[in-house]
């Protein structure tokens, strides 16, 4: 049943400070509400229960992207369509690009913010997996300050993460490295555009020699919140990408993820394919495969 | 004024027009537009950001109507499938449309059309996977696609350049 809209207030605050000091007023009492995809979503469903809302989308202080030598710093209403259309981030951070190209379609790419994929803290949500394989940063702000803190581990649950009620996530940074990388990014859906992931993996690795220098992988939609594989990149740092060792890290990232079945798949199928495109990845590393969709997951018993 | 409890004012123009509303803020843009201003040509589908019937352009970037509070398009300019033609003269892509066979009941069709005149604003000269990307994110149950595509090509055909909103 859709939701009785006298119940609900939006409040547009001038600025970030007016929007912190009326967090800090009433801590809990107002939610951040950036360009809406996710909550008007609810509120149409007549599933958000929270009633008072803070519209961040005019919020100058929570735009553009930065680039430095040493970080590109994205403010957190960066919508998919910006991350889309920056060159450098089209350089040196293409999974983020290839998972926001995979978001929904053109208008929800044209709305949907980073830090709102971030903060609604969805096992299944695209663009994480990718923040976490680059190592992103996020600044979260409040009326007494900002802290900044990895973007792995923010998420300690199922829909739980390290922010408080009176902070909003402000900008994320992403180092760059300037060495070479490989990489790699897939969401697996029923259907290019518009579909939830049943499987997004992101991988970033550095090779010399066939050996895997360093490595970095994420999944998103096989445990309750979107995983860094440490075990598995420990299986393959500073081992060459042989069959052994792809046999060897698809054991530990099997160990690693905890699939279930729901709705959109099963447990077993997000298994397989998990394996299947870490495989993939591996391959890539080795340039037999071209970055990008790869060949079709195996579909087998 | 706007008295009523938790509703504001919302200014915006729409199609050129300028309007000031009383509305509740979270009320969404699609129903502003077909109850309030009676501008009844978008339409809604799904209500959640799935179908794109509900398309409209803000700012010049398309968007779907459904998902956008009231409040967060103050100061916005929008354009509605009603703002396209010139007057009498249809807009090239809905002259296109017409030719190609593009519509058939007409549901996904005013947000087919601004989902395409955003890509081409966007891309004069789309490719087909451009096209596809671009209109993936509208659904029509009836047409099977191809001739919304071919619509599309007409257009760029036509005017060989851009192709304005
Ligand atoms: C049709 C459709 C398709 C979609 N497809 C995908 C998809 O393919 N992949 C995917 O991952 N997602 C998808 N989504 C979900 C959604 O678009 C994304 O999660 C989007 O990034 C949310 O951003 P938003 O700004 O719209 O968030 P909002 O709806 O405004 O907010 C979402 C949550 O984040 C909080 N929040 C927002 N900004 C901040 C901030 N700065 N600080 C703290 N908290 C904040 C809000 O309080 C709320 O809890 C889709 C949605 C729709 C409607
Ligand atoms: S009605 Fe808005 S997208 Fe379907
Ligand atoms: S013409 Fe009927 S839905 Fe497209």
């Amino acid at each position: 049943m859709r939701s009785c809209l006298p119940d609900y207030e939006l409040v547009a605050p001038a600025n970030l400070r007016e929007a912190l000091a009326l967090m800090a007023g009433e801590p809990g009492a107002w939610k951040p509400f950036a360009g809406g995809t996710d909550l008007m979503v609810l509120l149409e469903a007549g599933k958000l229960p929270h009633k008072r809302f803070l519209s961040l989308w005019h919020l100058r202080e929570l735009k553009g992207i930065e680039v430095s030598p040493t970080a590109v710093t994205l403010g957190a209403l960066t919508t998919y369509t910006e991350v889309l259309r920056h060159p450098v981030l089209q350089q040196e951070f293409p999974c983020l690009c290839q998972g926001a190209r995979e978001t929904g379609g053109v208008a929800t790419q044209n709305r949907g913010t980073l830090g709102g994929n971030i903060a609604n803290a969805s096992p299944a949500a695209d663009s994480p997996p990718a923040l976490l394989v680059y190592d992103a940063e996020l600044e979260l702000v409040s009326a007494t300050g900002s802290r900044w803190v990895p973007y792995r581990g923010f998420h300690s649950s199922y829909k739980q993460m390290d922010l408080r009620p009176n902070e909003l996530i402000a900008r994320i940074r992403l180092p760059r490295v300037g060495r070479p990388r490989r990489h790699y990014y897939r969401k697996v859906g029923t259907r290019k555009a518009q579909a939830i992931s049943k499987v997004v993996f992101a991988g970033v690795a550095e090779v010399e020699g066939g050996v895997v220098r360093d490595v970095r992988i994420a999944l998103g939609s096989v445990a309750p919140t979107v995983l860094r594989c440490a075990k598995t990149e420990a299986v393959l740092r500073g081992h060459p990408t042989v069959e052994s060792t792809v046999a060897a890290a698809q054991a530990a990232l099997a160990g690693e993820i905890a699939p279930i079945d729901d709705f959109r798949s099963t447990a077993k199928y997000r298994r397989r394919v998990s394996l299947n495109l870490l495989a993939v990845f591996l391959q890539s590393c080795l340039g037999t495969v071209e970055q990008g969709p790869g060949p079709e997951p195996w579909y087998g018993a | 004024m706007c008295d009523e409890r938790h509703k504001v004012n919302v200014t915006c123009r729409v199609n050129g027009r300028e309007y000031t509303l009383c509305v509740f803020p979270l009320m969404r843009l699609l129903d502003v537009l077909r109850e309030e201003l009676r501008l009844t040509g978008t339409k809604e589908g799904c209500g959640e950001g799935e179908c794109g019937a509900c398309s409209v352009l803000i700012d010049g970037e398309l968007v779907n109507s459904c998902l956008v509070p009231a409040l967060q398009v103050n100061g916005a300019e929008i354009t509605t499938i009603e703002g396209i033609a010139d007057g009498d003269r249809l807009h090239t892509v809905q002259e296109a449309f017409i030719e190609a066979g593009g519509a058939q009941c007409g549901i996904c069709t005013p947000g087919m059309i601004l989902a395409a005149v955003s890509l081409l604003g966007r891309m004069p000269e789309p490719s087909e996977e451009d096209m596809r990307a671009g209109l993936a994110g509208n659904l029509c149950r009836c047409t099977g696609y191809m001739k919304i595509f071919e619509a599309v090509a007409r257009v760029c055909q036509k005017t060989g350049t851009k192709v304005n909103a």
